[in-house]
């Protein structure tokens, strides 16, 4: 077995693009469901529309960079008040359902016939992001020691997605540690407690809704990005649940909870997929197939998250007084 | 000393000034009162067929405590609920202080002097004592989104709410438990936590909503003390109570509520014994004896029943 590609492996997805970009789209979603309690099932849509909408803006209209940024978070600023506008007033439940449909209409539109010239359909869209790496400050090259070493590109989206993480646990922290974050875990506490007490809960949940979708789509722009593309299938609910399982794996409203939980889930996806395939080769375990790896790796991940909400139900950091209350 | 004095004096001027202004009035359902700070007008809600508020008028008087009490399935929290904008009347106007409140968002409601307690006490499990209290204070800077992000914009207001904050829970003898969580707190304590949260906000109209239910008796008295309190500093109290003896030992009028409607208004200490009251309680006929043909209607149950358990025996 090749110990030394199954530990690089590992110890670079630990700080890897997909953990950036999951640590995002699960800070958003730390926002909605950790802090304001608000059951955000769409944010593959935030991240989607942020995605396409830099793709879209870039490809087809022949637009700067920037003007492709702005437009994805103007995207998701809108898909906010879309889907806040109608439901934010109901139950809780409402807008789960009407944001896991939300984001299912959202990915079959970007991958329908129809609007295949804009969206490029199943295949998504491509080469967007010259404009990025045009900013880059790292010289042509491998940067690193030994297995340890990064390309120029994979750096730059690294580190811009990293800063980008920074910035919004910086937010996070400063805001709920403010009245405003006060008002946001009231509400999630008792709404109508929140309303006796004159706050506007409808407006407060709406601003929840807009900063955890924007920055989940920030999730969206480092996808983009670092892979050069964006395809419809990519910003499926598989996505979102993911998302949600980093914040509970990390524990919920806690500001470094997602990031954490983001580095966790993809070093134990990564471990766990490089031990077995590599066993696999090396015929230790005679009954499986490199190809059934894939899905035998999603089954002990799951298995490991059950056993932590077992043992661990607050998550990582989360505190264990705070479940103790039965909160209805 | 000359302090304490003028304090009790108020204490003592503001229960007689109270009981003063209910002196002369006549103990019709609606009657006016003469510094009205709540007027209600023709409020209706309808559930289905079921009419649960049919208010014509009802006048809170200002500066007073006002129970409102009722059998069970009176209306009384339904009527709590419309007045404070957590339902919507179907029907009907009312203004507080002058000012229209019909359909007014509930949160406008409470920002406008007219602040609820709920019947199942909502306090806020996962925040800390302190922080409940913290958010009852209105027009916090902090509260807005930008304003949030700069922590120097509001420290100095959140001191301000802090010291307030404080102050109240010496009052209310939470002060002890200001960073436990309001979760890990006693039912009565919660009562409590409410009351003064609610205070943060500084109404001029408290509505508690059976602010006694599932109080131990011995923290009773002091809840009973903190609602008198509430007048003695120049509030307004109109609470919903099913027991009687809080009602007479704290309420200067008692408004009766019965299947939606209100059936009679009067001072504590005779309202029970008003006719209408008593029937709405007790039924119309509980004191009336019963006639021969029902007794012999009894009779007859009792014997059928018994014959039927003898068949049932010779059948084994």
């Amino acid at each position: 077995m090749d110990w030394i590609t199954i530990i690089s492996t590992t110890v670079k997805s630990a700080i890897g693009v997909e953990t950036v970009l999951y640590a995002l789209a699960a800070i958003g979603i730390n926002i909605h469901f950790g802090y304001t309690g608000l059951l955000n099932f769409g944010q593959a849509a935030f991240m989607g529309v942020a995605g396409y909408g830099l793709a879209v803006t870039v490809t087809v209209l022949n637009l700067p960079f920037w003007i492709g940024i702005a437009v994805g978070l103007i995207a998701a600023v809108l898909l906010a008040l879309l889907l806040g506008a109608p439901t934010l007033r109901l139950r809780a439940d409402y807008l789960a359902i009407v944001t896991i449909a939300a984001a299912e209409i959202v990915r079959l539109v970007f991958r329908s016939v129809k609007f295949k010239e804009v969206f490029g359909g199943s295949d998504g869209q491509r080469g967007f992001s010259d404009g990025f790496y045009a900013l880059n400050p790292f010289p042509e090259g491998e940067y690193g020691i030994g297995w340890f070493t990064f390309s120029h590109r994979l750096l730059w989206i690294m580190l811009v997605g990293w800063v980008l993480v920074a910035i919004s646990c910086g937010i996070v922290y400063l805001l709920m540690r403010s009245p405003w974050g006060r008002v946001l875990k009231a509400i999630r506490e008792d709404e109508d407690a929140v309303r006796s007490l004159g706050k506007n809960v409808f407006s407060y949940k709406m601003q929840s809704l807009i900063l955890g979708g924007v920055i989940g789509s920030l999730g969206g722009f480092v996808y983009g990005l670092a892979y050069a593309s964006v395809q419809p299938d990519v910003f499926g609910t598989e996505t979102t649940f993911f998302a949600y399982t980093i914040v509970i794996l990390g524990g919920a409203a806690r500001v470094l909870g997602p990031v954490v939980g983001s580095m966790i889930f993809w070093v134990l996806l990564v471990l766990v997929n490089g031990v077995l395939s590599e066993a696999v080769q090396a015929g230790y375990i005679p009954f499986m197939t490199s190809i059934q790896v894939g899905p035998v790796r999603y089954i002990l991940v799951g298995l490991g998250l059950i056993l932590l909400l077992i043992f661990r139900p607050q998550g990582i950091f989360g505190d264990k007084r705070e479940i103790a209350f039965d909160v209805r | 000393m000359s302090a304490e004095t003028t304090a009790a004096n108020t204490v003592s001027e503001r229960k007689a000034a109270a009981l003063a202004a209910f002196k002369d009035l006549a103990r019709d359902p609606g009657v006016p009162k003469p510094d009205p700070i709540l007027v209600v007008d023709g409020v209706v809600r309808r559930f289905g067929g079921l009419t649960a508020v049919e208010v014509d008028h009802v006048e809170i008087q200002r500066g007073s405590i006002t129970a409102l009490i009722g059998p069970n399935g009176a209306g009384k929290t339904t009527f709590f609920n419309q007045l404070t904008g957590f339902d919507t009347a179907d029907a009907g106007k009312w203004t507080f202080n002058g000012n229209n409140m019909s359909g007014v968002p509930a949160h406008r409601v409470a920002r406008a002097g007219m602040v609820r307690t709920f019947q199942l006490t909502k306090a806020l499990s996962r925040l800390t004592v302190m922080e409940n209290m913290r958010l009852g204070a209105q027009h916090q800077r902090g509260e807005n989104f930008w304003r949030a992000l700069v922590p120097g914009s509001w420290r100095a207001q959140e001191d301000a709410i802090t010291e307030q904050a404080e102050d109240l829970l010496a009052r209310f003898k939470l002060d002890a438990k200001r960073e436990d969580f309001a979760g890990s707190l006693s039912g009565g304590q919660r009562k409590l936590l409410e009351m003064a949260r609610a205070l943060m906000v500084k109404p001029e109209l408290v509505m508690l909503d059976e602010p006694m239910a599932g109080v131990n008796p011995a923290l009773t008295q002091s809840l009973l003390g903190h609602v008198k309190d509430l007048r003695d500093q120049g509030m307004t109290v109109l609470f919903v109570e099913h027991d009687m003896d809080m009602v007479r030992d704290i309420s200067d009028w008692v408004i009766v509520m019965a299947q939606g409607a209100i059936i009679a208004e009067g001072p504590p200490d005779t309202i029970m014994s008003d006719s209408r009251v008593i029937d709405a309680y007790l039924g119309a006929h509980h004191d009336a004896p019963l006639s021969d043909s029902e007794l012999q209607e009894q009779l007859h149950q009792a014997e059928a029943a018994l014959e039927a358990e003898i068949e049932e025996e010779t059948q084994k």
